[in-house]
């Protein structure tokens, strides 16, 4: 079975219409997804999800976040790597070393064309 | 972002398509117009109703609107006497399935504070004033329940249609910081 029809039974198409947009970013609604996906496939459960982007939350605004709704889905993500990493699916250093090879790809690539991974000029 | 997306998809912890799929279906699918059907056919159906306040989750149910994040919802009912308003004071707890995905001031930490504190001044900033002998019952959403104002049917709309009613209901009126739409104000 292909994983977009397991999605689709868990999600069944509705008959429904949106009022104005949910997420100011496209990447929040990638984060957003990702977090649901790795749910979904077992990585967590939904009440681990919960608290730890409570905490996250809270340590941001400890920290000064003046927390407006703006800076939401960076909680988000910082609270997926933490889940990510502490469930022992990626390390810190892996996760550094496929940002920097990001970064690497995206000033390698001239402007007007997608970035993508292989651009990386380390990448063998 | 792209990092992280990068290992999770090289692990096998999420899937491509998969990806594109919630992307899609939370962006288009699965908007505030699934609680308003379930608010319409309350309305018009007393027995349905009955059932969405004793079982939220059961009725919802009902209607095919089954989620992840569904799956404990308590609907709770304005009347003459109580207007109810949801808020998640620790992050934003919000029954995506029903709703869609949160407007961006729902995740705000004044909208978040405030709510509880003064939800009166909330309201008021939403346009909403309420008669001062109503109550506001301020409920706080938690990652096992969440909550969907069932509105006030609006005056005038007797022998309508569900999917008319429908019409009528605002994803605001089911957070409890808006009303339906009046007759004749609106599409």
């Amino acid at each position: 079975m292909s994983p977009s029809t397991d999605m689709l039974k868990l999600l069944p198409a509705l008959p429904c219409d949106v009022e104005g947009p949910v997420f100011r970013e496209p990447w929040e609604a990638q984060a957003f997804a990702l977090a649901v996906d790795a749910h979904a496939k077992g990585l967590f459960t939904w009440s681990e999800w919960a608290t730890a982007l409570s905490a996250q939350i809270r340590a941001a605004q400890l920290a000064g976040d003046p927390d407006t709704g703006e800076t939401y889905y960076q909680h988000w993500l910082a609270t997926l790597e933490g889940l990510t990493i502490s469930k022992g699916a990626t390390s810190l250093a892996d996760l550094k070393q496929v940002q920097s090879a990001w970064d690497r790809a995206a000033r390698a690539t001239p402007h007007g064309q997608p970035i993508v991974l292989e651009n990386d000029p380390l990448a063998s | 972002m792209r990092a992280l997306e990068t290992v999770l998809l090289a692990k096998g912890y999420v899937d491509a398509d998969a990806l594109d799929l919630i992307v899609e279906t939370y962006e288009t699918k699965i908007g505030p117009r699934c609680g308003a059907q379930v608010v319409a056919k309350a309305w018009v159906d007393p027995a349905y109703k009955q059932r969405l306040l004793a079982d939220g989750t059961s009725a919802v149910a009902e209607l095919s609107f089954a989620g992840r994040q569904g799956e404990h919802l308590k609907v709770v009912e304005n009347t003459d006497a109580v207007h109810n308003l949801v808020v998640c004071t620790l992050c934003s707890c919000y029954p995506w399935p029903v709703l869609g995905l949160p407007p961006v001031w729902y995740k705000s930490a004044p909208y978040r504070s405030r709510a509880v504190i003064d939800p009166r001044g909330v309201l008021a900033d939403f346009g909403v004033t309420l008669p001062s002998d109503k109550t506001i019952r301020v409920w706080d959403s938690t990652a096992e329940i969440r909550y969907l104002v069932l509105p006030q049917r609006p005056a005038g709309t007797e022998g309508w249609s569900e999917d008319r009613l429908a019409e009528l209901v605002t994803r605001d009126s089911m957070i409890g910081t808006g009303l339906p739409q009046s007759v004749g104000a609106g599409a």
